[in-house]
């Protein structure tokens, strides 16, 4: 099958001069295109934040420092957290996602091409209106600010008595318009999944990957709605005198609260399911082994998708909601963990008994399992309300949510990035630089993410520019800053190995790794088209049966 | 090696999957669904909670014309896909062309109500938390009609010019999707604002 | 993936050296840097003024403790056991040096272990769940018992207003309370409201925290067991100087604790020496945004200046009490706390050391 494939890439068409292949990147509606958009696009933003935090950083290493005025931190820590969640991490798994999803399911391209395109052109200017904020926005102190509400944006801080200017409105119109777009790539991907998969692929049959989009796509449909709904409330009280979350008129400020959270704890589900999904196609490969209990893995995604609607107001147990209220939601908050931990299981249960290879996608993986073992129980100790009553809005919360964003997504995103790669470009990584990245990243990420939930403990909050002496939080912010430069260094050699690869490294050939699913069956990088013929699949491991005709999968599934 | 071939053609023409464009419009129900469940939650919130300006009970008045319309126009959008689909062109056109009128008839209406609660009774959108919530979510309704209906004004110029065919049936069906949940939102906020509000 | 049965041999070998050379040496960096760290750190730190959640010194911070440590030996085991079988798997079952290419065996599932890994983690959650529900219910709801002191604390941009309605006391920023005995328990129940937008309440020692929230009313209490100083902070973001809102809450014996009453219940002293100051403060805009009480001054913007001597601190902890910062303060806050609400007053010299002189006499 591979063999028959014509190999009709970028590499191949000379002739055309640099403004038409631009021209051809930016009318483009193919799917592995815009998924790579999706992710340089993420990667631009991600250094972008990184620098916010470096800032930030720099500021707290000491005690009543002078690198930058308050007001200069308070944009920081905005925009440091709109960046990431907004305009890296959903980006960058819709990329993958836009990338993988038809290459995974046997099919040409998208159930809708042009809303594709629609949906990261929508992203990319939402992301460039946040930004244009500092130039164009009119804060609180004169001309030329970005927003400085905090990413949750809480009310009435937000309301035109204490956010005048135009702040916070790049704030609410750059993700408005990026949740439009985050909607219609939902909807791409359902369509995808459940309607053009390739003859023999039952949905029982389907990579997890396929699955777990299709929870993250149902969920996106469901909860950035309400974030729309709730910033266009905003606007409403901003704009035309309504009094949504204007307290004085009777409106509350803790419904902005429900509205942000319905959205915003489903939200980091959203994000860390597809990095599941990477997981679950990386470690049996690299153990040589199948995913241990795909029936149950399915299962348990589909109960987070659930369960994580119900558990919003874990972020609201300081607001005084009554007893019953802050028991209601501990209980549903300690449920959700248990699908989560049962998915460690498993694939502590796909490397047991295999051959573990230590390639750079598997190492990430390896510690993206310590890590987000680590997270979730801190999650736990979170979800405890009288406990989360000492330690919410503090530097526990913010080590325990960069643990599970860093130490969980921004691994296995790594994981993903080697592993496709050689897919993607046609050209193999770096091995030596990948480990050097992974070292560095390791010690840069624990050193400043293990120490961080220290402070916390020790009554730190979080968003403040600076802090007192005598407190005992001096040598933690000390240690913490000085981890952000390790993996400042890490992401250096990350993006040189990028490049560096791109220009010569060795030819991949289609399946590096010796891997079972769909898009190792065709050549690296695709076709426009693909794949020659489509497949007809009979199991979860389509190339494992081509390979092993003589054991194939669809004897014992 | 031959039986998979046979099993493989076997597989794929027996291989049929639901149709992009009814999964698409699902979502984008669902999607819009969420939207109207938050602004129909914050007008919940709010029923009796304004600080001044007129009440509910003042002002508000049963819809019941211009909702029996809009209604009514789930129907006739109905028969006229199925028209179409019967190859019955000429009905659907009849059909189609009520259909929009009913719904025209909807916004007139609601824009009816709007001058009086602006001129006569002083309600307007930053007046009070009733104000605040009935505008939102009444105007976003509105709104969607109006998109719905811009979308059937666009249909019915193409098929005076003669360009819709039977083989569209499909397409205007997964639309009318569209235009009933835009029916069945009205349901609820007209129980919402009207019944259980008052 | 392809290579010979010698190279995999090297390559394997060489793995666990430079894995075990790597893990060596990061330990090694990390301790001496730890060292470092600690000897750069300086300041001395006073372990009495460390608010840790971990040194409960009332009812409320008990009670969250001691659930804590039933949720750290939980999770703390939970941890063990995990870590343990994922650091296991990775080293057990790594490819080996003279591996033979064969795919292992491969294992779909199964049923039993799926059951057992569901089923424990369901038995430690419900376990933790009545825990966490009796704790909640005991400090949320706990009643007010009589001798309780009352008191309503109402967060502004960027400090504290703290008023006692039984006892005629309107004060800012540094909290008195009595300490409070067993036998007959005296916990200060407090109100929490807010004039402007979201703040939070925390003094880790002595309570979890809770957020103050306009057109909100909430509840907080402590019950002090022991006299001292404790320290904590605004802890919800409520704009450019959230940072600087800091909290003082001086925990007194009960004698320590009425003469404090008594005294802040007296108004101003009146001392002619500070005439010229007084009419400075109430001619200009300074009586338009604080209150000294038997005076013309009442403005409720700012905070309470009756007994301003009688605080240890100015701009709610931000500065020390003393002339030189007063003087600082009143001519240019931003110099102390950029950006916050009070104007710079921009008097002249002989007017700055007229009212300055006048504040020093508010004791």
């Amino acid at each position: 099958m591979a063999s028959e494939t014509i190999a009709l890439n970028e590499f191949g068409d000379r002739g055309r001069s640099i403004s038409e292949r631009l021209h051809d990147w930016v009318i483009t509606v193919d799917h592995k295109r815009l998924g790579i958009l999706y992710i340089l696009f993420s990667l631009v933003f991600l250094v972008i934040g990184g620098i916010e935090a470096t800032i930030m950083r720099i500021q707290l290493i000491v005690p009543h420092n002078h690198f930058v005025s308050p007001q200069v931190f308070n944009r920081m820590f905005t925009m440091h957290g709109t960046t990431m969640i907004f305009f890296v991490a959903m980006p960058i798994l819709f990329g993958f996602g836009t990338y993988l999803i038809p290459l995974m399911i046997g099919a040409r391209d998208m159930a809708f091409p042009r809303l594709n395109a629609l949906s990261f052109w929508l992203t990319a200017f939402g992301g460039l209106l946040l930004y244009f904020s500092f130039i164009g926005g009119n804060g609180l102190y004169g001309a030329g600010n970005a927003p400085d509400v905090g990413w949750f944006a809480y009310a009435p801080l937000t309301s035109r008595a204490f956010s005048p200017g135009h702040s916070t409105d790049f704030w609410t119109l750059a993700l408005l318009v990026s949740g439009i777009g985050s909607m219609g790539t939902a909807v791409n991907f359902i369509a995808t999944i459940l309607c053009m998969r390739c003859p023999g692929m039952t949905l029982g049959k389907m990579p997890l990957l396929a699955w777990m989009n299709l929870v993250v796509g149902g969920m996106v449909i469901l909860v950035v709605s309400p974030l729309t709904a709730a910033q266009i409330m905003l606007l409403l009280d901003r704009y035309l005198g309504g009094h949504f979350f204007d307290t004085q008129a009777g409106g509350s400020a803790v419904l902005w609260m429900h509205f942000f959270w319905i959205f915003g704890h489903p939200e980091v589900y959203v994000l860390i399911i597809p990095c599941f999904a990477f997981a679950s196609e990386i470690i049996p490969v690299f153990s040589r082994k199948p995913i241990f209990g795909y029936p149950v893995m399915v299962a348990a995604t589909i109960a987070i998708g659930f369960v994580s609607m119900s558990v919003w107001a874990h972020h609201m147990f300081t607001v005084g909601m009554s007893s019953y209220g802050n028991t209601f939601f501990t209980i549903t908050t300690m449920i959700v963990g248990i699908p989560t931990g049962i998915k460690i299981f498993n694939w502590i249960g796909t490397m047991w008994g295999g051959k573990i290879q230590f390639k750079a996608p598997m190492l990430f993986c390896i510690a993206f399992l310590f890590q987000f073992l680590i997270a979730g129980l801190t999650g736990i100790m979170l979800s405890a309300a009288p406990f989360n009553w000492q330690l919410s809005a503090s530097y526990f919360v913010v080590a325990h949510f960069h643990y599970v964003i860093v130490g969980g997504i921004l691994f296995t995103i790594f994981g993903a990035f080697y592993y496709w790669f050689p897919k993607m470009s046609g050209r193999m990584y770096n091995e030596t630089l990948a480990k050097w990245h992974f070292w560095l990243f390791v010690i840069g990420f624990h050193l400043t993410f293990d120490f961080m939930h220290i402070p916390g403990i020790l009554g730190m909050p979080r968003r403040i520019y600076t802090y007192e002496p005598g407190r005992g939080w001096e040598i933690w912010n000390l240690i913490v800053t000085v981890g952000v430069f390790f993996q400042i260094a890490a992401v250096l050699v990350f993006v040189v190995n990028l490049l560096l690869s791109l220009w010569k490294g060795e030819p991949a050939g289609n399946d590096p790794w010796d891997a079972w699913t769909l898009e190792w069956s065709t050549t690296s990088p695709p076709p426009d088209y693909n794949f020659a013929a489509i497949p007809v699949v009979g199991s979860r491991r389509p190339l494992w049966d081509l390979k092993h005709p003589e054991d194939p999968d669809w004897k014992y599934e | 090696m031959s039986s998979s071939a046979i099993a493989r053609s076997s597989i794929e023409s027996e291989w049929t999957l639901p149709s992009r464009g009814r999964v698409g419009m699902f979502t984008l129900i669902a999607a819009e669904s969420a939207i109207f469940t938050i602004f129909v939650v914050a007008y919940i919130f709010y029923i009796g909670k304004s600080v001044s300006g007129p009440m509910p009970k003042g002002v508000l008045e049963l819809p019941i014309f211009i909702t029996v319309c809009l209604l009514s126009s789930s129907l006739t959008i109905h028969l006229a896909v199925r028209a179409l689909r019967s190859a019955k062109v000429g009905a659907f056109g009849l059909w189609w062309f009520v259909t929009m009128t009913l719904g025209a008839i909807f916004l007139a209406g609601t824009g009816r109500e709007w001058h009086r609660f602006i001129f006569e009774d002083g309600l307007t959108i930053s007046t009070n938390l009733f104000g605040t919530t009935y505008y939102s979510l009444v105007g976003l309704h509105a709104f969607h009609v109006t998109v719905g209906l811009m979308a059937i004004a666009l249909v019915l110029i193409l098929t005076l010019l003669g360009k819709v065919k039977p083989e569209h049936s499909e397409r205007l069906d997964v639309f009318s999707m569209y235009w009933h949940f835009v029916d069945v939102v009205w349901v609820v906020v007209f129980t919402v604002v009207y019944v259980i509000g008052r | 993936m392809k290579s010979t049965r010698h190279e995999k041999k090297m390559r394997c070998g060489e793995q666990t050296r430079s894995l075990l050379s790597k893990v060596v040496g990061i330990a090694v960096l990390l301790a001496g840097f730890l060292l470092a760290a600690r000897l750069c750190a300086g300041a001395a730190v006073n372990p009495s003024q460390v608010p840790s959640i971990f040194k409960p010194e009332s009812t409320p911070a008990d009670s969250i403790f001691h659930l804590s440590l039933l949720v750290l030996s939980i999770t703390g085991l939970i941890f063990v056991i995990v870590f343990g079988l994922i650091a296991y798997s990775v080293v057990k079952y790594r490819r080996r040096a003279g591996d033979d290419g064969r795919e292992p065996p491969q294992v779909y599932g199964s049923n039993q272990v799926e059951l057992a890994w569901t089923v424990i983690p369901v038995l430690i959650v419900l376990v933790l769940f009545l825990a966490t529900a009796r704790v909640i219910q005991s400090v949320q709801d706990a009643p007010q018992p009589p001798g309780a002191i009352e008191v309503i604390a109402i967060g502004h941009q960027f400090w504290w207003e703290f008023r006692y309605p039984s006892l005629g006391v309107v004060t800012a920023n540094e909290l008195h309370v009595p300490v409070s005995d067993p036998s007959h328990p005296t916990p200060t129940f407090i109100t929490l409201l807010s004039a402007d937008t979201d703040h939070s309440f925390w003094i880790p020692r002595l309570a979890g925290k809770t957020d103050l929230i306009p057109n909100r009313v909430n509840h907080i209490w402590i019950e002090p067991h022991d006299t001292g100083l404790y320290l904590g902070q605004c802890a919800q973001y409520c704009g450019t100087q959230h940072a600087k809102m800091l909290l003082r809450v001086y925990v007194n014996s009960q004698e320590q604790f009425d003469q404090w009453v008594q005294e802040e219940k007296k108004p101003a002293a009146i001392d002619s020496a500070a005439e010229e100051g007084r009419r400075i403060f109430e001619t200009t805009a300074c009586m338009n945004c604080h209150a000294v009480s038997g005076t013309a001054a009442n403005g409720r913007f700012g905070p309470d200046l009756t007994h301003l001597m009688s605080r240890d601190t100015i701009a709610s902890g931000a500065a020390p009490n003393t002339r030189e910062y007063l003087e600082s303060w009143i001519q240019d806050p931003d110099s102390i706390k950029p950006g916050s609400l009070m104007p710079a007053m921009k008097l002249n010299d002989r007017d700055l050391n007229a009212v300055t002189a006048y504040l020093l006499t508010l004791r």
